[in-house]
This record gives structure tokens, sequence and C-alpha cells, in this order.
């Protein structure tokens, strides 16, 4: 006879492993992040490269930052042109702190992102009066005037040259490589949760967390949302704060890693653009895929493909960068990871749940997937 | 001191000016972010300078030949890429970041990263009130100002101006109404290519022609068209004159602090925002639901 609660025990983890049976592994989008997962975690055992560690580490800090703008305009529609700002100010934040009263990494990073949250909540101010292309001026100006308040504070903030000489994220070995290691997998501690609780953050199918969806009726039609009942200016107050802090935890990491932090790097408008770049590029509105974006096109295509297989100057490389960029967004507008989605995965027309592109019925409810279109009597020129 | 924040000022307004209103034209009338305007900008003053002093044609066909070729490589631009995915906002923005990119890049492997000097149409000083400006800085400005009056006259006076202004309106009604809207945007995006040419053909000559002179205007650009209200041509030209103004104040008074006027110029736009959110001449929101 087992105890009642030990039996619940027991349910749980076999509801738990039918669950991952079937809602992971039937779906292969899902296989393939979780692969991706597993092949980030081994990485080290297969390769220790400094090098090659470096690209990976800083492909990590771009996804938290990439993925939190993807938060904050993909989903909620506030298009923020100045993302840099909450990177920046966080950064700074991180390494001030450091610095003067010699903090640690551990507790700099998150402090960092608090004051990302808050500068998000300032910014959030002005944009609950603004709309569209108004807002993303705006928030393209305001890390200018971050930088002019940097240049303004000389002392404090060492102006042009920025602040060097802040801690190591890690350094208690004598090896370097070893140190570079623990990093990259203390850059995965910061990357993994952070992605995992924005993506359950904004999955609008969430019975728990209703700021998904909210966030997808804000973007559509706010004044329709307001008109349902949804506190707007409460959310937006929400997503400005959520995607200000992780793009703090990016920024205070950042400080971190590469110990120098100056206004052009950590608050100029191309940092703003790139996330963008990179967001857009591996599909907007979808956290996965900022995260495909950065480690493609930051990671594998510029700081792999272009610098150590073919050496090129600066110049190609950005180049180059653009070519691609702008020949994938011609054909796949909605960015790269979702066009793959869309080939490999099949929504369901009944139950709207995704099912794998070779199934014929759906895996929950059995409708039939692929719905043969009818011949249409006017003649079709279109589809020939 | 005065007498030089007026005529610097207005100078600096006409550019401004020039930029800006093929910036809110294009922006206003087809709904793009168009971030390659200002490489359009860049192209033609690179242009100018390569027919000019590479192929030593004279001034007259090289003015010609850069406008033309900017505007053909702007309008092919628009045809052949950005048409197509014009429903996708971020993309758009994104594809011209990436054109402006690459019109950069293109021009750095040509004429290498140094600037370059393209002499003035005509040399030499001229004083107004104890400030010397150069000549060719008056004909910019005078330029400026016939491009806009002219664009005016298009715009108000001519069947295909109402077609543009309509196709801002409301693209679908003006497509009921018998408007060919793709070819009125086409011709918008030609236009707006056109005025940024103008601008680096008479600015080249001041300033020295580097490949990465379209990112500074760019920012004052669109802080000028937001504060001017959207497709607001009226509203761009005062927003850069008051820009213009607060930027060459600044430097004028605070030496010292001449690295600051962006900022407050672009403070002074997100306070006006704050006061007006849809800008000083634009429609307010309850009127356009985008």
């Amino acid at each position: 006879m087992v105890h009642p609660s030990r039996k619940r025990d027991y349910k749980l983890i076999s509801r738990l492993i039918r669950d991952f049976n079937g809602d992971v592994l039937t779906v292969p989008g899902r296989v393939i992040a979780l692969i991706f997962v597993f092949v980030l975690l081994l990485f080290p055992l297969a390769n220790n490269d400094p090098h090659i560690l470096r690209i990976l580490i800083m492909a990590n800090i771009y996804v938290v930052f990439a993925v939190s703008w993807d938060l904050l305009s993909g989903y909620t529609g506030q298009m923020n042109l100045g993302h840099a700002l909450f990177f920046g100010v966080a950064a700074y934040v991180a390494a001030l702190l450091n610095i003067h009263y010699g903090l640690d990494p551990w507790l700099t990073i998150p402090i960092g992102g608090v004051a990302a949250a808050i500068a998000g909540l300032l910014v959030c101010l002005p944009a609950l009066r603004l709309r569209g292309p108004y807002l993303a001026l705006v928030t393209l100006a305001l890390p200018f005037v971050a930088v002019a308040i940097v240049l303004l504070f000389k002392s404090t903030t060492n102006g042009d040259m920025g602040l060097y000489g802040i801690g190591r994220i890690f350094s208690s070995f004598e090896d370097p490589r070893d140190n570079m290691i623990v990093t990259y997998f203390f850059s995965l501690v910061m990357m993994l949760p952070s992605v995992l609780i924005m993506w359950k953050l904004t999955d609008a199918r969430s019975s728990i967390v209703r700021l998904g969806i909210i966030f997808h009726a804000i973007r559509e039609d706010e004044i329709a949302a307001r008109a349902c009942g949804i506190n707007t200016v409460r959310y937006k107050f929400i997503a400005f704060a959520v995607g200000g802090f992780f793009a703090g935890i990016a920024g205070g990491f950042y400080a971190h890693f590469l110990r120098v932090v100056n206004p052009q790097d950590t608050l100029g408008v191309f940092l703003s653009f790139e996330v963008i770049m990179y967001t857009v590029f591996g599909g907007i509105c979808s956290i996965y895929g900022a995260v495909a974006g950065v480690y493609f096109a930051r990671a594998f295509v510029w700081d792999y493909l272009l610098t150590d297989v073919v050496e090129v100057d600066v110049g190609i490389k950005r180049m180059s960068l653009a070519i691609i960029m702008v020949l994938v967004l011609l054909f796949m507008p909605q960015g790269i990871a979702v066009w793959i989605r869309d080939k490999i995965e099949k929504t369901c027309p009944r139950c709207k749940l995704n099912n794998a592109f070779f199934r014929r019925n759906c895996r929950a409810c059995g409708a039939e997937l692929h719905v043969v279109k009818k011949k249409s009597i006017a003649p079709d020129m279109s589809s020939g | 001191m005065i007498e030089g924040i007026l005529i610097n000022g207005l100078v600096k307004a006409g550019l401004y000016a020039l930029l800006a209103t093929g910036f809110s034209l294009i922006f206003g009338v087809t709904r793009i972010i168009n971030l390659a305007h200002t490489a359009l900008y860049m192209l033609a003053a690179y242009g100018l300078y390569y027919f000019g002093q590479e192929l030593g044609l004279s001034l007259g066909v090289s003015i010609a030949l850069a406008l033309v070729v900017t505007v053909i490589i702007g309008a092919l631009t628009y045809k052949l890429f950005i048409e197509r995915i014009r429903e996708h906002h971020m993309t758009v923005l994104l594809i011209t970041l990436a054109f402006a990119i690459i019109f950069e890049e293109a021009m750095a492997r040509e004429f290498s990263r140094d600037a370059v000097t393209v002499p003035s149409f005509i040399s030499g000083y001229w004083e107004v009130a104890g400030v010397k400006v150069l000549i060719q800085r008056w004909l910019a400005l005078g330029t400026a100002f016939v491009a806009l009056i002219g664009l005016w006259l298009l715009l108000t006076k001519t069947k295909l101006g109402t077609a543009i202004r309509a196709a801002g309106q409301d693209a679908e009604v003006a497509n009921l109404m018998g408007i060919n809207v793709p070819r009125t945007f086409l011709i918008t995006a030609g236009l707006a290519a056109t005025l940024a040419a103008i601008s680096g053909i008479v600015i080249g000559p001041t300033l020295g022609v580097v490949p990465h002179m379209w990112t500074d205007p760019l920012i004052m650009v669109m802080a000028i068209v937001v504060l001017g209200g959207l497709g607001s041509l009226k509203g761009s030209v005062i927003a850069a004159f008051i820009l213009a103004y607060v930027e060459v104040i600044v430097c004028y008074s605070f030496p010292e602090h001449c690295y600051m006027s962006r900022a407050i110029a672009l403070g002074a736009m997100i306070l006006t925002l704050m006061v007006r959110p849809e800008g000083l001449f634009g429609t307010s929101f309850e009127e356009e639901r985008l």
C-alpha cells in the first residue's frame, strides 16, 4: 500500500514524463530547442578554445539583450529604437559599484538590472503619451541624452575614455583557459533562466501569467484592449520594467566580461540598431527568433564565418552582413527562425496546437492538418 | 554674437529642412522609415566628386549626373526591395539600414575612408552683418529655399501632388478613386531621393565628403520630422528651424559644451512631444488610427 501523497508524487512524475513525450518530443521546434540547450551546456567538453568560448559568451549576452527587446517592442509593440539606454545604464551602474565600492559581480549585475528597470519605468512615462513612430524617435533620442550626461560628469564616468579595470566575472583559477570555461558557464546561468522567464512571461497560451496575451492585445489594438477592461498603462509599465531589467542584466554582464564601459559601445545608436537587426533577422515577436538571430547573425556569420574562416576587414564584414540581411529578409520577411518553424511545424486548424510537418492528423484532436484546397470555380492564374 | 547665431542657424536650418522634408515626404506618404535617406545624400556628394574630380566633367554635367544617378539608385532600391515587404514595418527599417551600410561600405572601398574634398561652385566669402559665411553655404540655403517652394507647388498645385497627398492620407481609398497607388509611391520615393540628392550636392562642397557622413544628420532629421508632426511638410520646416537654432545657440553660448548641443536639441524635442504628443503640426491620434 503506497501512501497517498507518494502516489501523488508518482502521478506528478509520470505526468511530467508524459507531457515531455507528448508535448516536447512530438514538436520539431521544441526538439531543436532542447538539443540546442544541451549542445550549449556540453560545448566546452568538445571545444575549450578561449576564442570560441569568448564568441559564445558575447552571443549569450546579446541573446538576453535581444530577447528583452523582443519582449518590449516585439510583443507590446512599443517600438523602442534606443534599447541601448538600458544596457548602458546597467553597465555604468555595475561598473561604478564595482570600481568604487568593490561589490562583486553577483551583486552588481542584479543591481544594474534594477537600475535599468527603473530607467525603463522612467522611459515609460513619455511612452504612455506617445505612439508608433513618435515613441520610436523619442526612445532613439534618449541614449543621446544619456551620453551627454555621461560626458557632463567627466570626473565620475571618465567621459569618452570610459571606465576600465572592472572586476572579472570569475578569476579564481590560475589558468585563464579554466577561467574562461567557468565564465562561459556563468553566462549560461545568466542566459538560460532569463530567456526561460521571458519566454514563459510572453507565452500567450499560459493560464498562469496573463501577460503574453495582454501584450499581444496592446500591440494589435490598444484602444480595443482598453475597451476590454485591460489596464494598458499598468501592462506597459510592466513591459518596460521587465524589458529594461533583462537588458540591464545583459549590460551588467557585459561590463564585467569586457571590463571596459564606454559611451560609444554601451550607449551608442549602433548597439540599439544591432539588437533590432538580430531580432528581426531571426523573427520578431517570437522569443526563439531573437535567440536564433543572435547565434546565427552575430556568433556564426559575424564572429566566426567572417572573422575566422574568411579573414576580411571590418568594412567587407559589415557589407556582407548587410547583404545577407537584405537577401534573407527579402524572401523571409517574417524572419529566418519563424520561416523555418513554419516549414517544420503545422498549426492544427481546429485546436491551434503545433504539430510536426509530417503528421497527417492533429496529435490532440485528430483533425486533418493538411486540408486540400478545393478547386475554385474561377480559373486561378496565380496558383498555376 | 546675435548675428552669428541668426545667420549660422539659418544656414544650418536650410540643410536640415531640405533633408527632413524628403524624409517626411516618404514617411508621411508610404509610412516607410527610410534610414537610407541620408545615405542617398552621401551618395550624391560622392557622385559629384566622382564625375567632377575623377572623370573631370564640367560642373553642370557632373551635378546633373550625380542627381540622376542618386535618384535612380533611390527609386530602384524602393522598387526592387522595399516595395515587396512594405507591410512588415520593422523589416523595412532593417533593410533600409542595411542599404545605408552597403552604400557606406561601397563608397569606403571605392574612395577610401578618408575625406575627399569637392571644390565649391563659387569660392569666397560673403559678409553679412559682420559674419563671414561661404558663398557656397548661401547657395545651399538658396537652393533649399527654391527646392522647398518647388515641392510645395508640386504638392498643392498639380494633379500628381494631389495624388501623392491622397495616397498618403488613405492609400486604399485613393486606390478606389482611380489613383495608381504603387506608381504614386514610387514617384514619392523618387522625389524624396531627389531632395536628398540636392542637399548632398549643395552641401557636399562645404564639408569633407566621408563615407559615414550619413549617420550624423540622420538622427536630427528623424527628430525634426517627429517634432514637426508626421507627414506635415510645413511642420518639418519649422521644426528644422527650431532644432537648428537650439543647436547653434547652445554652441554659441557655451563653446566648451558644444558637444551637448545635440543632446539638448533632442531633449527639447522630447519635452515638446510630452506636451504635444502628435508633434507640432501632426494629426492627433484620435483622428488617425494607425
